[in-house]
């Protein structure tokens, strides 16, 4: 019972990571791809360390505590990542935006318009 | 004051979190203890200008925090509404993209950055560049609609969350 | 069990390859750092369900801080790029 659920979140997870992956090589510009690889990988990441946090809570009872250290400390990665991986993405969009790569086959483009913004 | 006591427990507990099952006096070996403390202490100290800038106490109200543990619902919703969109538009191939801007009025940095955050997050959307002085977020959507969008349109209501939760 | 682990870290090796393609192909410098943004993200799942199924726990503390070290990695690249460094 509990492997079919744990299956199904790695399940789940791999198949985003895929996604994100694909995506990557698929898109045309940096902004597309930025959008795909940042989302998918973070998604993907939630369910297969989901998927190991379950294992470690179902062995901690069944079998011995070192199970539960595994998930307490799969729970703090896992927080780390969901935290720092958005906030990456818009760094190297900006960065991207500041040295010059627009976006292609934009429709409009409000922060050129503009100027780049001095800080 | 205030500000090195209140880091230096908050690096304590996230210390004990790291060594749980090391010993026996409750959870932990002695030695764990005593490191733990000489070096949240350290923490405390050098850290006391990062967690609360400017004296300003008010993400220690409880109430805020439940907020934030509701918010992370409908965020969750839109997070795997996000990733089937980008489901089909990997296997469509079907793009519209542009840059536009939204003036969430947030005025606080904790504010901006959770919403920018949470934007990169949901559907379609992409935070680039903020202008610091009128607080405004521009943002790369990958499906223009119209060329001066509603706030609604772009963050489903998570101005209204954060508002609550960070300001 | 323990061998779906080792399949799901053999499948996210294959993903790490299209970052690698990515890397290598990349027009301009920004596609590169996506590449490269994707592959740390892809290495840390791949420590942690690698820590479960060999059952060391050190594995995923070494993810925590690959975690932390690869964002400022990320974030030092970035600033290169807006050419702010002297």
């Amino acid at each position: 019972m509990i492997e079919t659920v744990i299956y199904i979140f790695l399940a789940i997870g791999v198949f985003f990571n895929g996604l994100g992956s694909f995506g990557l090589i698929r898109f045309p510009d940096v902004y597309t791809r930025l959008h795909a690889s940042t989302k998918c990988t973070t998604f993907g990441s939630i369910f297969t360390s989901l998927g190991v946090i379950i294992y470690g809570v179902y062995y901690w009872h069944t079998e011995s505590t070192s199970y539960g250290v595994l998930a307490i400390h799969a729970f703090i990665a896992l927080l780390a990542l969901v935290i720092t991986n958005p906030t990456g993405a818009h760094a190297i969009a900006r960065a991207a935006h500041k040295s010059g790569v627009y976006p292609k086959r934009a429709v409009v483009d409000k922060l050129k318009e503009k100027g780049d913004l001095s800080d | 004051m205030k500000s090195a006591l209140i880091t230096a427990v908050a690096a304590f507990v996230l210390y004990l979190i790291l060594t749980v099952g090391t010993g026996n006096i409750l959870l932990w070996s002695s030695a764990e203890i005593i490191a733990g403390v000489l070096l949240s202490i350290a923490a405390g100290i050098f850290g006391r200008k990062l967690l609360f800038k400017n004296e300003d106490y008010r993400m220690l109200n409880p109430v805020r925090w439940l907020y934030f543990i509701a918010y992370l619902g409908p965020f969750l919703f839109a997070m795997a509404k996000a990733n089937i969109d980008v489901a089909y538009r990997v296997i469509t191939g079907r793009i519209n993209p542009g840059i536009v801007k939204i003036s969430p009025n947030l005025k606080t940095d904790l504010g901006i950055t959770m919403l920018g955050n949470s934007i990169t997050l949901t559907p379609g959307t992409l935070s680039v560049d903020i202008d610091e002085k009128a607080n405004d977020l521009y943002i790369h959507w990958i499906n223009v609609k119209h060329k001066e969008p509603e706030i609604e349109e772009i963050c489903n209501g998570f101005p209204k969350w954060i508002r609550r939760i960070a300001e | 069990m323990i061998e779906t682990f080792f399949i799901v870290a053999i499948f996210l090796l294959i993903f790490m390859i299209f970052g690698v393609i990515r890397i290598v192909l990349g027009p301009t410098v920004p596609d590169r750092v996506v590449g490269l943004d994707t592959i740390n993200t892809l290495v840390i799942a791949a420590m942690i369900i690698l820590g479960a199924a060999y059952d060391e726990v050190i594995y995923v503390d070494v993810a925590i801080v690959y975690a932390l070290l690869s964002f400022v990695g990320t974030l030092y690249i970035a600033k290169y790029l807006e050419g702010d460094l002297e």
